[in-house]
């Protein structure tokens, strides 16, 4: 018995100094899930591969409910993770509260500028990988008329919206562009039925491209426009996988390299804001086997050369969260 | 708007209203039985679930909707367990088992497929395909109601036929059997059911059993007809704007297909902004539609419409004098 006693011991006392010597780094997914094929699952990819170059580990949690969150960070904070990485806008009110709680913990925040002297704030340049994709859809679109489906409206899927209006008015100044957004509560981030809707509602208006940039409700904007035989444009994560051939290419945005970078970084990762903007290869469109063939040469080099212009800053492309508005309709 | 932009308002009007009129008249048979159900919505979520993954494991969709049918009786069952047998609070055990469904749909999807709680895509047969009805194509060209009967009422899925036909069935069955005589009395008055020497206790058991069957079909139309395969929370609250619909169809059959139909119609009204601005000459805000169903029936809960009143049994477990 005491044997045993001793050896439950020194096991606890093992565990407990292995949890004080190695801080882990810690992710937090939001209301979309882990696995939402898009913004979320990008930032397990980054953690992935974090993994999988170091053999480390981290700690991991999904927000079921708005209320959670709070508790999250600082449960997170108080067990010792550090750097704590979170994938979404809707921190940032609780994390600028939390924040200065923990002065010795590391936050990093993707997708919102959290002004603390802990936080490390990653923005991505959207609207430039929406502007790509957009000018990708005028020249695919036969009819004239494309579509934006946007998932909750809140500025930063304006913010898409507003850079893929203004690629394709820079393709094609005569084309129509009809945008929905799928609701403003978080259940629009999860409302496929009301995506497919949506995407017929746009076909009946002419349609024949849409971009969907709204997390689990756009696998339903995907699932009907290749159901109905038009292309689509998936966000986030490469989603041309999900239909070969129907998916005319999707706006990637490198939340992995986000998360990869910061989880890198560790306890060193240096707070401020950080832009992942094209010339950082932080947003982009995706090329893969599984819209070669939808791409042609033009349109490729047409989008490849606006690339090289955003980067050199010959063209500026509007940013809805600068002002609220968008200069183009 | 014009006709054609109507018949595509409908044609998505009816796809819509499909699972609330199913989950509606669901709540309609156990309320009328007098055990409130606020578990509609998990009900739906787990008959999505099941349908999708047994659709997708065996290739055939019916065999999906059976799954989908006994995941949502099995909920049912533990309501009726705890509401009838146990005379727990109704409204907690429903909430309970929406909160149960909702992260147990995830869980047991995430166990078998490893998709991140999503179903993996369903083709073929594993997914209903939308079918057309008799003459659907000769009537297209009769004026006015040609298109309204070859693009609103035919490509639809079976399972909007058989949600359709379960309004008749369903006021067939309430107002015309004596089965339906002995479900409204004991959601009225138990206490004389029970006198007559029938058991009250099975009554509101076979009630939740048909609740279970048309959430079931309502949570596989939307895994598997409307969507190809289930996603988490993909029901978004339907269940709840059912109930809203039951209370608004005043606990009536063609009311409840009145009322979910006029729900469907807002919705698919709320994804055409372009439509309302033209034909009300103003831009009506999205939300302002979306909240419309909500305010409708708290417009008839306030009495401004005729009078709603619950059967008046409802809610409460029966307790047997001694």
């Amino acid at each position: 018995m005491t044997l045993m006693k001793t050896f439950l011991g020194a096991a606890a006392t093992l565990a407990l100094g292995a949890g004080a010597a190695l801080a882990d780094p810690a992710l937090i997914y939001d209301l979309g899930g882990k696995f939402d094929k898009s913004f979320n699952e990008a930032a397990y990819g980054g953690a992935m591969r974090w993994v999988e170059e170091t053999g480390g580990s981290y700690k991991e949690l999904e927000m079921q409910s708005e209320a959670q969150r709070e508790q999250a960070l600082s449960r997170l904070a108080e067990s010792g993770a550090n750097p704590i990485v979170m994938t979404g806008f809707a921190f940032g009110d609780v994390l600028n509260s939390v924040a200065p709680e923990y002065p010795d913990t590391k936050f990093v925040i993707i997708d919102m500028v959290v002004d603390q002297p802990n936080v490390r704030s990653i923005v991505f340049t959207e609207e430039q990988g929406s502007y790509l994709v957009g000018m990708m859809a005028a020249k695919a679109s036969k009819t004239g008329t494309v579509g934006f489906i946007g998932g909750m409206d809140i500025p930063l899927i304006r913010k898409f919206a507003c850079g893929y209006v203004q690629g394709v008015k820079a393709a094609n100044p005569d084309a129509v562009i009809v945008q929905n957004m799928t609701g403003t509560t978080p259940s629009a981030w999860n409302d496929p039925v009301k995506g497919s809707e949506l995407t017929k509602a746009q076909i009946s208006q002419g349609a024949d491209v849409i971009y969907a940039a709204a997390g689990g409700t756009g696998i339903g904007v995907l699932q009907t426009a290749a159901d109905e035989g038009i292309l689509s444009i998936g966000v986030d994560s490469n989603q041309n996988h999900l239909h070969p051939g129907k998916v005319l290419t999707s706006m990637v945005k490198r939340v992995d390299n986000a998360v990869y970078e910061s989880f890198m970084a560790g306890e060193a990762v240096e707070p401020g804001i950080a832009v992942m903007d094209l010339a950082a290869g932080g947003v982009g469109f995706a090329m893969d086997d599984n819209n070669a063939e939808l791409v042609s040469e033009e349109m490729k080099a047409a989008v490849d050369e606006a690339a090289a212009k955003i980067i050199a800053g010959e063209i500026s492309v509007h940013d809805y969260m600068s002002d609220n508005t968008c200069p183009v309709e | 708007m014009d006709y054609a932009t109507l018949i595509q308002v409908l044609d998505s009007a009816l796809r819509l209203a499909t699972p609330l009129l199913l989950a509606c008249l669901a709540g309609l048979f156990s309320e009328r039985g007098g055990i409130f159900d606020i578990g509609l919505e998990g009900k739906m979520l787990m008959a999505g679930m099941a349908s999708g993954a047994v659709a997708f494991l065996t290739g055939l969709v019916w065999l999906g909707v059976g799954a989908a049918i006994g995941a949502s009786i099995l909920f049912s069952m533990i309501h009726g367990l705890a509401s009838i047998t146990f005379r727990g609070n109704q409204l907690i055990s429903g909430v309970a088992l929406n909160f149960l469904a909702s992260g147990m749909t995830v869980l047991i999807a995430q166990a078998l497929f490893r998709q991140g709680g999503r179903t993996p895509p369903l083709t073929g047969n594993a997914r209903f395909s939308p079918i057309d009805l008799p003459f659907a194509e000769a009537m297209a060209d009769v004026p006015i109601i040609g298109p309204l009967y070859a693009e609103v009422l035919s490509g639809h899925s079976t399972l909007v036929y058989v949600a359709l036909l379960a309004v008749p069935v369903t006021w067939w069955v309430l107002y015309r059997t004596r089965f339906g005589l002995r479900l409204r009395a004991v959601g009225e008055n138990p206490e004389s059911v029970d006198t007559a020497g029938i058991s009250v206790v099975r009554l509101r058991y076979s009630a939740l059993v048909i609740t279970g069957i048309l959430c079931g079909l309502a949570g596989a139309y939307m895994a598997t007809a409307l969507q190809a395969g289930f996603g988490r929370e993909m029901t978004a609250g339907r269940g709840y704007i059912a109930l809203a619909a039951l209370i608004f169809a005043k606990w009536r059959p063609w009311y409840a297909l009145g009322a979910t139909f006029l729900f469907g119609f807002l919705q698919a009204l709320a994804l055409r902004p372009d439509v309302i601005e033209r034909s009300f000459g103003m831009a009506i805000p999205v939300p302002a539609l979306d909240a419309l169903p909500y305010i409708l029936t708290v417009i008839v809960l306030a009495g401004f419409v005729g009078k709603a009143i619950p059967p008046r049994a409802g809610g409460q477990p029966y307790v047997k004098e001694r």
